[in-house]
């Protein structure tokens, strides 16, 4: 193991940590262009985490620990799935001891503390948020596992750095299996990031409210966490994505420094383009209501599984 | 060989559009929507049927892709459109069974459809061989999608998007069949069109309406 | 040369009429241009006779034992239906049924099925079959509909719809087929397609995928033919449509969709050997026969009765095409012949009758010896014919039938006795007290053709009793040829 590895391994998650706010101010910017509006600066994320960090935390009286520690637990898987995302290098250590599998059940974990701790308070709309985001997460996660399976069969091993290594040496595009789960992951992360359409982060009707609904008792510096979070989540979706489906950059096994600085400046210049796309998405939807979400999930999960059946026909008898 | 290896890779993107827009159709809720994909089916074919053309050097395709142009693309979507406009029938949002359902039993057909053309695409020589599946499963689609609906104008465009499904397997399997065959199916297509047009102002006129459990009434005494 | 005569008749008879056909002797040029065909057909059949089959147009067209007598067949009734709707499409729209400009309608198509049917028949290209077979589901459609009421609109749907379904299966079935057929006989001239070439090269076609086409045009043909479970459009369009429609429909179309399927079967069971079509057959016949004898004793309306013995009849014919072989494909043959004639007939009472009682449900039909005689003894003699009774000609081909049934297929004989037995109660015991009893039904206006009717009685009854050798010839070597 390549001491060097170490090195970038710890690069990869304080990159991730110290850019996913940046990420999301920067869809936040191209939604406001799209939308002829004038938009926040790049660096409004920040600035509110800095506000919130220097709050006094208030918290309801009957607040248990595991809503105190839930900020924090969202915040380690987080930044602990970073941790195995190859956005950068795939020479990462930590990404032995986890396949993409452990991923989604870091993902998993993150998502069943936040129901927890938005139940645990009391009130009408935490609960409310609370079984939205299970219902939709229930129902997402076949989805993301189905995008997953169409990889692994494509290239042969469930842990996402191998998977670039062996990607990034014959990619192939336009194999619609490929085109397939792509379709299937923007659609799963749309719904697990909170984005149109299944849930308007702007929104403050809290009866149309998922993710929002489920951070309104929080305040100071476990806000911020949660924020950061839920920030970071987006951004290693994103990268998740971009591992898969665009892996062109991505420093592979034993790449010396130079490439190293080429795959960074290449993520951010994909990252700028994955956010333009998001928003534009974003902009061009409207808000599904509630009950058609089932619907949109379903749609993604048959997509994954139609790119794995169209995958099964067609890649496997490949004679031309 | 690596433009007909682009050329195959194309056509296995196209024959995956296919089944993608065939699903869609399932799912959507708006007529207007439903004649346009029908009209992306259409020009899918005429892309891939053109694409089979080249790499195969065979010129009676490029008439057949042309025919599919102006029938499928251009012609019965103009009517279906202007029907559903006169008609007043913009909407189709009852079904027999809910849209995940719906979706699940497509799925389950897919399966079965691949299943059922895996004998014909071993004994196939045509370069396009490995999508017969998707044709099949194009045209079990289409069915499912007639059987669920409950308007007459989404029946008949799943009865349109089966002939899609049969033209594409024929092309697969086949190179297409001989071009006075094709153009005798392309007549009775425009045809069939025509009378249910007038069909649907007959419907119309003595039911109000286009709703199919209207037409439900004759019995087994 | 007469060939082109059969085909084009019709063709000009249907542009003739879709201009002339709302004057008052469009059904005069109706009967005209239908004799002109008969014409045409009984040269055809002479020339036959003389010189053997024959191949026309490149080998587009082919004339064979097989379809020649259909063609005759189709021809005449073709020409006596259009002499029975001559006083009954006056009756309908004195009753005011219909305005007189649905009448060019009505006539036009009626000679574009019959130019369909003859296509069907005639050309030796499968996949002018299709077509054929497909523009006569078109042509027949709006005519189904033709009284707009909310009953016939939805016949005509229904009709539209699975017809339509099942068309598009055969379609699947002939791809299959030119496909099986392009591996052996290539692409060129369509020679693929031909089914004299693919007779001969039959043993060479791919078995599974042979197979395939054949559940596939047998599902799809067979939906026009009636098969059961896909009968369901067959009651409701013989019930609404008007009474010619009903008569040429079960006929004609019936029996050209039958003469489809055999061809295919023909192919089939030179590439995969007689088990698999045959038991299909004989499976789907007899699902058919018993389902529509038992469906018979519920129906109140008379021509649904009659719609559903078509079913049960097409039932037993498929049945014995499934047995194969010299005798059942020789009784089969004939009592295609038969029953299209009895059927027909059948329907021309029919029709007159519920024109007299004013109602097609037959409670409120009675005592047609009294009003009508014609009428009356007409349904009573064409129901003991279809019932089987001897000496009519479909107690010989039923005979034959259970006989052969009986020597090879022991386990089939029950379900057919019984489908006959239930049918024949039924029918009877419906028919006997509409044919009898008090009833003060007003006379018909115009009076009725029932010329036709005793006519095609009268030919079912003599082939009961004698077959003339060349029929006999023709139907031996037409079995022959389906093997």
């Amino acid at each position: 193991m390549r001491g060097i590895a170490f090195v970038w391994q710890f690069g990869e998650v304080i990159l991730a940590i110290a850019l996913a706010p940046l990420f999301s101010g920067w869809i936040a910017q191209c939604r406001a262009w799209m939308q002829n509006r004038t938009a926040p600066p790049l660096t409004q994320q920040y600035r509110m985490l800095r506000k919130l960090f220097n709050k006094d935390a208030a918290l309801a009286e009957d607040a248990s620990r595991l809503f105190r520690t839930a900020p924090y637990v969202l915040f380690g898987t987080m930044v602990l799935a970073a941790a195995i995302i190859p956005s950068v290098v795939t020479d990462l250590p930590f990404a032995r001891a986890a396949d993409a599998i452990a991923l989604i059940g870091l993902f998993a974990t993150a998502r069943v503390f936040q129901a927890l701790a938005a139940m645990d308070i009391g009130t009408a709309f935490g609960t409310l948020g609370a079984r939205r985001e299970m219902m939709v997460g229930f129902l997402a996660e076949p989805a993301i596992l189905m995008v997953f399976f169409n990889a692994f069969l494509l290239f042969g091993s469930t842990a996402l750095t191998s998977l670039v290594d062996n990607y990034a040496t014959h990619p192939s595009l336009i194999d619609p299996s490929v085109v397939f789960a792509a379709i299937a992951f923007v659609m799963v992360l749309l719904a697990e990031n909170a984005r149109i359409p299944i849930d308007n982060p702007a929104t403050h009707l809290e009866l149309t409210m998922i993710h929002e609904a489920m951070v309104l008792e929080y305040s100071a510096r476990h806000l911020a966490l949660i924020e950061w979070a839920s920030n970071l989540k987006l951004f290693n979706y994103a990268c998740i994505g971009i591992a898969l489906f665009i892996p062109w950059g991505i420093a592979i096994h034993g790449a010396a420094v130079g490439a190293v600085l080429i795959a960074l400046v290449t993520l951010i210049l994909k990252l700028a383009l994955c956010g333009a796309a998001l928003a534009l998405i974003e902009s061009v939807s409207a808000k599904l209501r509630i009950f058609r979400a089932p619907e949109f999930m379903a749609m993604a999960f048959l997509i994954a599984v139609l790119g794995l059946l169209v995958h099964l026909l067609l890649g496997a008898n490949t004679g031309a | 060989m690596l433009r007909s290896h682009l050329d195959v890779e194309l056509l296995k993107l196209l024959a995956a559009g296919m089944l993608l827009i065939s699903f869609a159709m399932l799912s959507t809720r708006r007529t207007q929507q439903l004649i346009t994909l029908f009209a992306w089916q259409g020009v899918v074919l005429f892309l891939s049927t053109s694409l089979v053309a080249h790499e195969a050097r065979l010129t009676e395709l490029y008439f057949s892709a042309g025919l599919t142009l102006i029938l499928k693309v251009i012609t019965l979507p103009l009517i279906l459109h202007t029907l559903i406009k006169r008609l007043g029938a913009q909407w189709d949002n009852e079904r027999l069974v809910n849209i995940p359902i719906t979706m699940l039993v497509g799925l389950v057909l897919v399966i079965f459809a691949f299943g059922l053309a895996q004998p014909i695409s071993q004994l196939a020589t045509t370069i396009t061989r490995h999508t017969i599946g998707i044709a099949l499963a194009v045209i079990l689609l289409s069915f499912l999608m007639m059987i669920t609906r409950r308007k007459a104008v989404t029946q008949v465009i799943g009865f349109l998007a089966m002939e899609n499904g049969l033209f594409f397997a024929a092309t697969s399997a086949t190179y297409g069949m001989p071009m006075v065959i094709e153009l005798g199916i392309a007549l009775d297509l425009l045809v069939a069109v025509f009378i249910l047009g007038i069909f649907f102002f007959q419907i119309r006129e003595q039911f109000d309406s286009l709703d199919l459990h209207h037409l439900e009434s004759l019995r087994e005494e | 040369m007469e060939l082109w005569l059969v085909l084009g008749m019709p063709l000009v008879g249907t542009f003739v009429l879709a201009i002339l056909g709302a004057r008052r002797y469009a059904p005069e040029v109706n009967v005209g241009v239908s004799l002109a065909t008969l014409l045409a057909a009984s040269l055809l059949v002479v020339r036959i006779i003389r010189n053997g089959p024959l191949l026309v147009g490149h080998e587009q067209f082919s004339v064979d034992p097989f379809n020649v007598f259909l063609v005759a067949l189709t021809a005449f009734v073709g020409l006596t239906t259009a002499i029975f709707s001559r006083p009954y499409m006056r009756i309908e729209e004195h009753h005011g049924r219909f305005t007189a400009r649905r009448l060019r309608l009505y006539h036009s198509m009626y000679q574009l099925f019959m130019f369909a049917m003859f296509l069907a028949l005639l050309t030796n290209n499968m996949g002018l079959v299709w077509v054929a077979m497909e523009a006569a589901t078109l042509s027949t459609v709006l005519l189904v509909s033709l009284y707009r009421t909310k009953a016939s609109l939805e016949a005509a749907w229904k009709y539209f719809i699975l017809c339509g379904v099942g068309i598009a299966q055969a379609l699947f079935g002939t791809i299959l087929l030119y496909f099986a057929a392009e591996r052996t006989l290539g692409r060129q001239g369509m020679t693929a397609l031909l089914w004299t070439h693919l007779n001969a090269a039959k043993a060479n076609l791919e078995p599974t995928v042979m197979g395939l086409a054949f559940v596939f045009l047998l599902v799809g043909y067979g939906t026009k033919v009636g098969l059961a479970p896909l009968h369901n459009w067959l009651p409701d369009a013989h019930a609404e449509g008007p009474t010619p429609v009903s008569a040429v429909l079960s006929g004609l179309l019936l029996n050209v969709a039958l003469y489809a399927v055999i061809r295919c079967k023909a192919l089939a069971v030179g590439s995969i050997g007689p088990l698999m079509p045959g038991r299909m057959l004989m499976a789907f016949g007899l699902l058919s026969a018993v389902l529509a004898a038992f469906f018979l004793w519920r129906q109140r309306d008379l021509k649904r009765l009659f719609g559903y013995s078509s079913i049960e009849h097409m039932g037993i014919i498929t049945f014995a095409f499934g047995l194969g072989g010299p005798v059942a494909n020789f009784a089969a043959l004939l009592h295609m012949t038969v029953h299209s004639l009895t059927k027909s007939s059948i329907f021309f009472t029919a029709g007159h009758a519920s024109q007299t009682a004013g109602t097609q449900q037959m409670d409120g039909i009675r005592g047609l010896v009294g009003t009508g005689p014609t009428i009356g003894w007409g349904l009573m003699l064409g129901s003991l014919a279809i019932l089987g009774m001897p000496p009519f000609g479909v107690f010989a081909s039923e005979f034959l039938i259970l006989t052969t049934a009986m020597r090879e297929h022991p386990w089939a004989t029950p379900f057919l006795l019984v489908a006959l037995g239930v049918a024949f109660a039924g029918i009877f015991v419906k028919v006997q007290p509409m044919a009898f009893g008090e009833s003060d039904a007003p006379k018909l206006p115009h009076s009725p053709a029932l010329v036709p009717v005793f006519v095609h009685l009268a030919i079912v009854l003599v082939l009961g009793l004698y077959i003339p050798p060349a029929l006999a010839e023709w139907y031996r070597a037409a079995a022959r040829l389906i093997g």
